[in-house]
């Protein structure tokens, strides 16, 4: 077995706040799908927190119903029991990694968000995909080859409204607290051997 | 560490490439252009559909300043209408006394295809109803009841010589008063299409017939002009024949259709005989100019005609999904159509039609109407061109203007080629638009008005009920260019403008005392006098600045019908009396300088009411007042009335 390679301390600071930041995660929305159109100046939002749908659902869901759009439901996602665990697992692991002090647990640590964010991607994605394609046959507007998937991430413009896919405070915080530990671990390889090519 | 600022980059970056939405751009010269100076008159008249207020708001452009709110069909307590004894009978309806309606479509008079100013007629949409207002002195002089007519949204469009208005139901309904289960639409409802005859001299409005056609949602309707001179285009929805959820319901089909109606066809039919006369009731409601006073008669009798056994009235054409506008262009020769839930815009040939109809080209039946074949109507469709088209204008240089709801825009394009060619913003979600003359053989042009549905953030705030809004734009160059943003009353539905000096040449400007006829008139003050019969109480009295004659009436009692028949013996312009009397369970009269109006008060407790003239009138209008003594029932107090003897009374006549 490998002698263990301790990180510097400085990285386990930024692995330990990093992980304490996603906390805040719990308290903000995490995604958030922007609507604007010539007769919404103000624009329509949808916030996706890790335990369910907020902002402007309700006009969202009832503009939708002329072109044939589910309605969307907190309750109707699995994904908004699983996420709240899922984080606290994410933060918890970058605990355990901060006190186990081992570069090659960070690894495998880094190995986890990859693919939780591969798997979130994936479902978001695959959501949106059924949100914008499976449309009610009787619905009033039906557009000949139209669908109304919204944008993964960016901006697109679907009939009247632009709609834009970005994240939001929480999900900043998971997406800047992923890029810091993936950045640690990076430094911690990178200047190593640019330390031991300078010896 | 250099990578933890580019992380944080990154998420600004992310945040702010939002593309730019059109901007809401208003042009430097623009303030110049709907600069009307003090003293200086618009150039163009816009009248207004009131929307759910029933009236006609009357509007100056460019500068979009309000003039004057024609009362129609809801009551106005500002100017005594549906509360003078004079006007009440010009509200009634087969259903009694109705106080308000809902008037979406003026329609201007036309003399061989271009507006004449001298009429406007305006639908009643709640209770189906066609008014004519007089644009010599921009008053309502008649209102016709549709029967067997439920919601009247498909009127009062003209036909070239406005030989008639017309009016189709938007809910087919039974006959009038047929009691039958509501999902026997199918077997028991008809979409009724009134053609009302107006008269070439006096304007007088007569139900002319009535066509039978299917049961389904008339939608709006244009008179062919030109080459397509003696037919009538109508659009209409729930070919479904829904009658729940027409949200959903009414939405299925892919194609509605336009029904293309042959009126010269249909009068033949009537001399030969083929009309057939049903009984019905609805009113016709007149005012009299020379008496001052309205009448409603009861009609009882309607002429129909089938238009499943009498062929060659009706013909359907196929439109994409819910039709709504259907608009003529100038020539006549194109019918265009806009589906509000397609993709694209249809415009329909006059010609091809013809030959259609001349080879049979059908495509099936529907309820007993030829459907012709959708390619062999077709001229072409504008594609792309926005979403949610709803309504058509013309300019004279044969681009067309159509606007839609959906994508909240103007979009003006060539009716020949069929190309966009511009488009521009409203805000927001437009629904009629009008041309100064768009509707016409010979367009004016140069303005457009778009009747916004929204106004959301365009206004200071009045709480949650705002202000509704059209929006002027400069049509005169290549590109569209806005100019104002104006309030406007009730909901525009659709409005027409017109050029000011068709209609400022025949402005009447007072009614000749002389002429007046009122059968209780005063024409001088020593005709004036006060008749008591039985309950009633009649007081013959005059207005001049500044006092009413007579000022002080006793003999009054409780429970009396008092009537103030009041004439303003003034004879200059913009000399209105006002009047109205203390705890009057009415409103109160304006009258105009030689005009006679009555107000009816039944008095309900003793003492002594103040009088008084409610329109500023001269530097004493202040003084112009006077008092009523009202005694209590049985009482002995004698009838008497005066002016001037301070020491009190004088004996009645």
């Amino acid at each position: 077995m490998q002698p263990r390679i301790p990180l510097k301390n400085f990285s386990r600071w930024i692995i330990a706040l990093s992980s304490l930041a996603m906390i805040g995660a719990y308290f903000t929305s995490v995604w958030y799908i922007d609507l604007s159109a010539p007769q919404y100046p103000e624009g329509l939002g949808l916030e996706i927190w890790v335990n369910g749908l907020k902002g402007d659902l309700d006009s969202i869901n009832n503009l939708n119903h002329y072109i044939g759009m589910a309605t969307l439901h907190t309750d109707e996602f699995p994904e908004f029991v699983i996420l709240p665990w899922l984080l606290g697992c994410m933060i918890a692991g970058g605990l355990f990694v901060a006190w186990r002090n081992s570069r090659k647990v960070l690894f495998w640590y880094l190995v986890c968000l990859i693919l939780i964010a591969l798997v979130a991607s994936y479902d978001f994605w695959r959501w949106e995909y059924k949100y914008g394609h499976e449309l009610d046959p009787h619905a009033a507007i039906k557009l000949p080859g139209m669908s109304y998937q919204p944008p993964f991430l960016g901006y697109k413009q679907l009939l009247n409204f632009l709609a834009g896919s970005l994240p939001d405070v929480g999900g900043w915080l998971i997406i800047g607290g992923g890029f810091l530990i993936g950045g640690v671990y990076f430094m911690e390889r990178f200047s190593q051997r640019i330390f031991k090519r300078k010896q | 560490m250099q990578w933890i600022p580019a992380a944080l980059s990154a998420a600004v970056l992310f945040t702010a490439c939002k593309p730019k939405q059109a901007g809401n751009v208003v042009s430097g010269d623009a303030a110049s252009k709907v600069y009307v100076a003090p003293g200086k008159y618009d150039e163009v008249y816009l009248f207004t559909s009131g929307g759910y207020s029933g009236q006609v708001g009357v509007y100056g452009v460019p500068s979009g300043r309000l003039f004057r709110v024609i009362p129609v069909f809801s009551v106005d307590p500002e100017k005594g209408w549906g509360y003078s004894e004079e006007t009440k009978p010009m509200l009634n309806t087969s259903k009694g006394f109705v106080p308000w309606d809902d008037s979406h479509h003026p329609v201007l008079s036309k003399t061989a295809g271009n507006d004449d100013g001298r009429w406007l007629f305006i639908n009643g949409n709640n209770t189906p109803r066609i008014a004519r207002i007089n644009l010599k002195t921009f008053r309502t002089d008649e209102i016709i009841e549709l029967p067997n007519t439920g919601g009247n949204h498909a009127s009062p469009f003209c036909t070239e010589n406005t030989e008639y208005v017309v009016g189709a139901t938007r809910f087919s309904v039974p006959s009038d008063n047929e009691d039958v289960a509501i999902n026997t639409y199918k077997k028991n409802f008809v979409g009724t299409v009134n053609f009302v005859k107006v008269d070439k001299e006096s304007g007088n409005m007569s139900m002319a017939f009535q066509v039978n056609a299917p049961a389904v949602n008339f939608d709006l309707a244009r008179a062919g002009k030109g080459m397509s001179h003696g037919w009538v285009f109508f659009s209409c929805y729930n070919t479904e024949q829904a009658n729940t959820l027409l949200e959903v319901n009414a939405s299925q089909k892919d194609k509605d259709f336009i029904m293309a109606v042959n009126w010269k066809k249909a009068e033949e039919y009537l001399a030969q005989g083929k009309g057939v006369k049903k009984a019905a009731s609805y009113v016709h409601n007149r005012y009299n100019e020379s008496t001052h006073t309205a009448t409603s008669e009861m009609l009882k009798e309607v002429m129909t005609l089938d238009a499943k056994t009498l062929k060659g009235i009706c013909y359907f054409m196929p439109c994409p999904k819910s039709p709504h506008g259907c608009d003529v262009n100038p020539t006549g020769e194109y019918i265009v159509a806009s589906g509000k839930l397609a993709a694209t815009i249809p415009v329909f040939s006059f010609k091809k039609m013809q030959d259609a109809i001349a080879k049979n080209d059908v495509e099936g039946e529907f309820d007993g109407i030829p459907v012709l074949k959708y390619s062999s109507v077709i001229a072409g469709e504008v594609e792309k061109p926005g979403l949610g088209p709803l309504h058509t204008e013309f300019d004279s240089k044969g681009f067309a203007y159509t606007s839609f709801f959906v994508s909240s825009e103007v979009v003006k394009w060539n009716v020949e080629t069929r190309q966009v060619v511009d488009r521009i913003p409203t805000y927001y979600s437009i629904g009629h638009l009008c041309v100064v003359q768009g509707d016409s053989k010979e367009p004016f042009g140069k303005y457009l008005v778009a009747m916004n549905k929204i106004t959301k953030d365009r206004y200071l705030p009045t709480g949650p009920e705002l202000c509704q809004s059209a929006q002027l734009i400069d049509i005169s160059g290549e590109k569209m260019k806005l100019l104002l943003d104006f309030p406007t009353i009730g909901e525009p539905h659709y409005a027409q403008m017109i050029q000011a000096d068709l209609i400022t040449k025949n402005q009447v400007k007072i009614f000749k005392l002389d002429d007046n006829k009122h059968q209780y008139v005063a024409k001088n003050e020593k005709a004036t006098k006060v008749v008591r019969n039985g309950n009633d109480v009649h007081i013959y009295a005059t207005a001049i600045r500044s006092h009413f004659t007579p000022d002080n009436i006793e003999g009054v009692r409780v429970g009396d019908n008092v009537y103030f028949h009041i004439t303003n013996l003034e004879q200059d312009w913009d000399v209105p009396h006002g009047f109205a009397v203390k705890g009057a369970g009415n409103a109160e009269l304006l009258i105009m300088p030689g005009e006679t109006q009555t107000l009816k008060w039944t008095p309900t407790f003793a003492g002594v009411y103040p009088m008084y003239c409610t329109d500023f009138c001269s530097a004493l209008h202040q003084e112009m007042q006077g008092y009523v003594r009202v005694s209590p029932a049985g009482s002995s107090v004698p009838l008497s009335f005066s002016t001037g003897s301070n020491n009190g009374e004088q004996p009645a006549k």
